[in-house]
């Protein structure tokens, strides 16, 4: 991994992005299982319509976890300090969940060079996540 | 109506050891390839203890220590109605699989919105390792939609 110098960045500049195979049951299971979220709105259809929904519905943290990814293939996840997502939208079943993030600002706090980024993830239908990252840089 | 008599509640604290096979399932899932992630020999060769836990994990051993259902109960409310609606972290230290991390969770606020159609349950949790070092805190936003 290359490490972007936080010299080398400039505002507004965006991060590469990443966009997801389309979100199956079987994706919601695998989730439903690592993560220990067993809430059933996720995998079980009865439950989900029962809630009012017409079918299952993905894990915010699913989609959280993707960009997570998106993060640590730019930067190391040692550089990441904090990161608030505010769930959005809801991801259905079939969704490509794209990924973007740029930079908002520079700065430096407690003697470390720090950039503040937005993130976003995306399906066809709307934004599902808004996020906010900081991350140290050298 | 979710009382607010439940801001201050205090979790009892739960200590969860991190598995490297959990690690190994979790990363498949998310479709994670990194050596670090994944080959706990290359994590090893790369001068890590183990698997290094990728930065949603502080949110999965919240919800292992978090029995959803008995918190459905203290707070009267029932499963249909909630959805996730924030998590912020704060990261201090890496886990790894072979830690052993104490949950501390704690009810923060209550708070109405819509004249009570949405009520928004705020928790604070602190996440420990074995050595007595934070590593992480994280805040969720349980949304509970009595519309």
């Amino acid at each position: 991994m290359k490490i972007p110098s936080f010299d080398s960045l400039k505002v507004g500049e965006e991060i590469p992005a990443l966009i997801t195979p389309p979100v199956t049951r079987h994706t919601l299971a695998l989730y439903c299982g690592a993560s220990g979220d067993h809430n059933p709105i996720h995998v079980d259809i009865d439950f989900a319509k029962s809630s009012g929904l017409d079918d299952v519905i993905a894990h915010g943290m699913l989609s959280t976890g993707y960009l997570a990814r998106m993060i640590t293939n730019w930067v190391p996840q040692s550089a990441l300090r904090s990161w608030k997502n505010r769930f959005t939208a809801m991801t259905h079943i079939g969704d490509i969940v794209t990924c973007t993030g740029k930079i908002t600002e520079k700065f430096e706090e407690g003697g470390e060079k720090l950039v503040r980024l937005e993130l976003q993830t995306n399906t066809a239908q709307a934004q599902t996540i808004i996020a906010e990252a900081v991350v140290a840089l050298e | 109506m979710i009382d607010k008599k439940h801001i201050g509640y205090e979790f009892l604290p739960v200590t969860i050891p991190v598995e490297e096979g959990r690690l190994k399932f979790l990363a498949k899932t998310l479709g994670e390839t990194g050596d670090i992630y994944t080959n706990p020999d290359a994590a090893i060769a790369a001068g890590l203890p183990g698997l290094l836990a990728p930065p949603t994990f502080a949110f999965m051993l919240e919800i292992d220590a978090l029995d959803l259902v008995a918190f459905m109960s203290l707070l009267g409310e029932s499963l249909e109605k909630l959805l996730h609606g924030e998590e912020n972290f704060k990261y201090f230290a890496p886990i790894y699989s072979g830690d052993k991390i104490t949950v501390c969770k704690k009810i923060t606020d209550i708070i109405d919105k819509k004249e009570g159609a949405l009520q928004f349950v705020i928790s604070e949790n602190t996440f420990t390792n074995q050595a007595g070092e934070i590593v992480a805190e994280t805040r969720t936003n349980y949304v509970f939609n009595h519309k």
